[in-house]
């Protein structure tokens, strides 16, 4: 694979490029589509309240997914991704107006892990409306 | 109800083999907004050593939670479905998965466990492509939350 990041060119504490994603109720219904996962609290208003939630919420894969984009985005190729975790702490609450969400994604190079390898772990934050939606939110990257 | 501790290590059947299309993961890559043309375009795949165009990463997750599915339905292991959510996800990659891959997941229950209430489940996804090569393993945490508050 190919990454056009080298791994000698970067430290612990190296800052990604951050990025922010915008969310709306569209992007949700085409994110069901393309991933096969209708449930819907991702989609019905009415549904998401009646099981307690304060309105639609982004699907957490689509948070996922678009979080690991700062990394894809940064070394180019996605083949670079040796391993990429995180944990769903906060629904992402997507209104039905004009704007949507936003999910605001940051990262630095936490470690770098082996010589040989060329492989660093990068910690991932992402936040929404203020509040972290991820925890422990790490991919181990190959760089070139 | 806490879950049966004895299916701790079983393994499901493997799924039915997934053909991943170009095309799906073009739909994919536009549904997350992401317009890297090494998604769509073989060509500039193939100048960064992909044989075919490979899928975002989280991509497999629908193949292997599809696959989980075989766990989360067993009758046997009594789990109750409307309660659950996505605790954690973790994927860990021998190679992304690409176009033209067909793929198919095993699936193992890691661990079963109970806290606060709340049944906690680790399933395992194997992820293989036709010729047994291992791509792609997925880690997936379900919670199902306890049936009352507090």
């Amino acid at each position: 694979m190919a990454a056009s990041v080298a791994y000698a060119d970067v430290e612990t504490g190296t800052v990604l490029p951050s990025r922010e994603f915008p969310v709306d109720r569209a992007a949700l219904v085409r994110y069901a589509g393309a991933s096969g996962d209708f449930n819907p609290i991702h989609w019905n208003e009415r549904f998401a309240r009646e099981v307690g939630l304060p309105d639609v919420i982004a699907h957490g894969m689509f948070t996922m997914a678009e979080a690991i984009r700062v990394v894809t985005d940064w070394v180019g190729d996605p083949g670079a991704v040796v391993e990429y975790g995180v944990r769903f702490i906060k629904p992402v609450v997507v209104p039905d107006d004009d704007k949507g969400a936003v999910i605001e994604v940051s990262g630095k190079v936490a470690v770098k892990l082996d010589d040989e390898a060329r492989t660093v772990r990068v910690d991932l934050t992402a936040t929404a409306a203020g509040q972290k939606v991820l925890g422990m939110a790490r991919a181990v990257v190959r760089l070139a | 109800m806490a879950l049966d501790q004895s299916y701790v290590g079983r393994s499901y059947p493997p799924s039915r083999p997934y053909e991943v299309a170009r095309e799906k993961i073009r739909e994919f890559a536009e549904a997350v907004g992401d317009d890297n043309p090494v998604y769509t375009d073989p060509e500039t795949a193939r100048a960064l050593g992909h044989p075919d165009v490979p899928a975002p990463p989280t991509f497999v997750f629908s193949i292997t939670f599809a696959a989980a599915g075989d766990v989360i339905r067993d009758p046997e292991l009594g789990l109750d479905y409307s309660r659950v959510v996505h605790g954690d996800q973790k994927f860990a990659y021998s190679r992304p998965v690409r176009a033209g891959d067909v793929l198919t997941v095993t699936s193992t229950i890691e661990s079963i466990r109970s806290m606060a209430g709340n049944d906690i489940l680790d399933v395992r996804g194997d992820v293989h492509a036709a010729d047994g090569e291992h791509v792609v393993t997925a880690y997936t945490k379900l919670v199902a939350r306890a049936t009352e508050e507090g």
